[in-house]
């Protein structure tokens, strides 16, 4: 029989590559665990993180990001409880990690155009994605959501499960294994009427994933993000992946002549 | 050759630097905070890769901040290489907004007495109405404070009519102490302003060390009647780092030294987060850098 105290894990949000307690201090008690409660300065330093690793994320090679998250599959599977969501989870992120490189070929391409140019259309990424995680699946919902972002090339900051958070907090532990660039991937646990003004608000992103399917969420989304100038997607479960990563690039066209 | 030095009990001074820096400032005041930070600005370029018309940029925002809001001050003064200030005094002719130079063979001052009065009296010609001056560092490490003094009185002289701020640069010295004591060797050799950093080194205006050279123009002001101005240069480059010295000047000088005329910051990065944050206030949005111009 064993006679030690076991250790209690304290949660912690993940940002900016580092594990800390939100900067209010304030913590919810969810199913018997504080639960870090972020606050809107929370989300101002993770989109100020995102924004700083943005750049170097989207400049790495489209092999090496799918290297990367190919690496992030390999780190949940040593988490993973071998149940059905986890084994989802993990196939999603192998997935994302093979359409890496092939994102060019399928969105961009020549352009046939009737003058001398060579004309041509490249996908790039968006810059920093806010993530709205839905509740339920904890693990899966927020994967979904996040692979197709990090595909893209994006910075992501999400909010994760309201109602069940630990898991979904336990992810920054993979990320942070996982050669995930720091600032590349946030998560910010937290109640969504407090931080979603701060988030879908800030200028500084670029684009919103609302997968909380809550029409009042919804409407608020909607409109700081018209204020603010971003694109929103609301992709279901069933969304496939193409739709999915559409709203996560810009397509850059260049015209370059071309002599006879 | 010997020197006494004032001790400086550099536990406390941090401690209550610090302590001044946990202050929550909010909404109205922080308002008038960054209003008055802007106008304590010297809004300053120093790269190789100046030229004419980044200048010209830089004196136009330093005029006007934020056009879409003109209750935003002018910057106090703009800051640039002496062979720039001639186009930065045609740029500001008018607008109020100084000049003020770089010389003394900035950032290290290792020339001679002679090159740094020559650049200091061209600077000035030029239309510098204030000049910021290194000390010469090797000859102070060495202990050699009359050369230190001497060349502050000289450089004073040759400023004429012009303003100096004389840089003791607070990295390269090792203690406290010794920033009290170069702060009073400036001031004494005629300073009109002590100036904590070139910006070019490896740490800059820590809370700190302005608030050692606060004290020391304090005691200065209490001893002799006579005003020295303190300007804080180097790592001040947020809002809240900004505010905080502000609350360093009030607690340690007063209200009456919260004035650009005798407490300035030298910054080239601060300005533009001031801006973000006074537009965070008004719109409720955080901002980007995008929406500022860099120059």
């Amino acid at each position: 029989m064993s006679s030690r105290a076991a250790v209690a894990k304290t949660y912690k949000l993940y940002l900016g590559g580092a594990f800390v307690r939100s900067e209010s201090g304030r913590t919810d008690p969810i199913g018997g665990v504080n639960v870090p409660r972020g606050s809107r300065k929370d989300i101002r330093d993770a989109v100020k993180a995102a924004r700083g690793a943005a750049g170097g994320w989207a400049k790495k090679t489209a092999y090496n990001r799918g290297q990367v998250l190919y690496r992030f599959a390999e780190a949940l599977e040593s988490r993973s409880d071998g149940s059905d969501e986890y084994g989802e989870a993990i196939d999603l992120l192998v997935h994302y990690a093979g359409w890496t490189d092939k994102l060019a070929a399928v969105m961009g391409g020549v352009n046939p155009v009737a003058a001398p140019f060579l004309s041509f259309s490249s996908p790039e990424p968006t810059g920093v994605v806010a993530v709205l995680a839905p509740d339920r699946p904890d693990v899966l919902g927020l994967i979904r959501e996040i692979a197709p972002a990090l595909a893209a090339g994006n910075a992501v900051v999400a909010v994760v499960s309201r109602t069940s958070p630990l898991r979904a907090l336990d992810l920054g532990e993979v990320a942070g294994v996982s050669d995930i660039p720091a600032g590349v991937l946030n998560l910010i646990s937290g109640r969504l009427d407090e931080l979603l003004t701060p988030l879908c608000g800030h200028r500084d992103v670029n684009a919103i994933i609302d997968a909380t399917s809550d029409d009042a969420v919804a409407a608020q989304v909607d409109e700081l993000a018209a204020e603010t100038v971003k694109r929103v997607s609301r992709p279901t479960p069933y969304t496939d992946s193409l739709t999915r990563l559409e709203p996560l690039v810009e397509l850059k066209t260049a015209w370059h002549p071309v002599g006879s | 050759m010997s020197r006494s030095l004032t001790p400086v009990n550099r536990v406390g001074v941090d401690e209550r630097a610090a302590a001044l820096g946990r202050r929550s400032i909010k909404t109205t005041a922080k308002r008038e905070g960054i209003r008055l930070a802007t106008s304590m600005i010297d809004l300053t370029t120093l790269e190789g890769s100046d030229t004419p018309g980044k200048v010209r940029h830089l004196c136009a925002k330093a005029v006007c901040p934020d056009s879409s809001r003109p209750e935003i001050p002018s910057v106090a003064a703009v800051c640039v290489y002496p062979a720039l200030v001639e186009v930065a005094a045609a740029a500001l002719r008018g607008s109020g907004v100084a000049v003020a130079s770089v010389a003394t063979g900035f950032p290290a001052g290792q020339t001679s007495l002679k090159v740094k009065l020559d650049e200091t009296r061209e600077a000035v010609a030029a239309g510098a109405a204030e000049i910021d001056m290194v000390i010469s560092r090797d000859a102070y490490l060495r202990g050699d404070d009359a050369r230190v003094a001497g060349e502050i009185e000289a450089v004073k002289e040759a400023c004429g009519a012009a303003h100096l701020k004389v840089i003791i640069e607070t990295a390269e010295l090792p203690t406290y102490a010794h920033v009290r004591h170069a702060s009073e060797l400036a001031i004494a050799a005629g300073a009109d302003w002590i100036k904590t950093s070139t910006g070019k080194s490896t740490s800059g205006a820590t809370p700190g060390v302005v608030l050692v050279m606060l004290e020391t123009v304090r005691d200065h002001a209490h001893r002799t009647g006579e005003i020295v101005g303190v300007k804080a240069a180097g790592g001040v480059s947020n809002t809240k780092a900004a505010l905080h010295q502000l609350v360093l000047v009030k607690e340690t000088l007063g209200d009456e030294w919260l004035t650009p005329e005798r407490f300035r910051i030298g910054a080239s990065s601060l300005l533009n987060d001031l801006l973000m944050q006074y537009a965070k206030l008004d719109g409720g949005h955080y901002g980007r850098a995008e929406d500022f111009s860099k120059e």
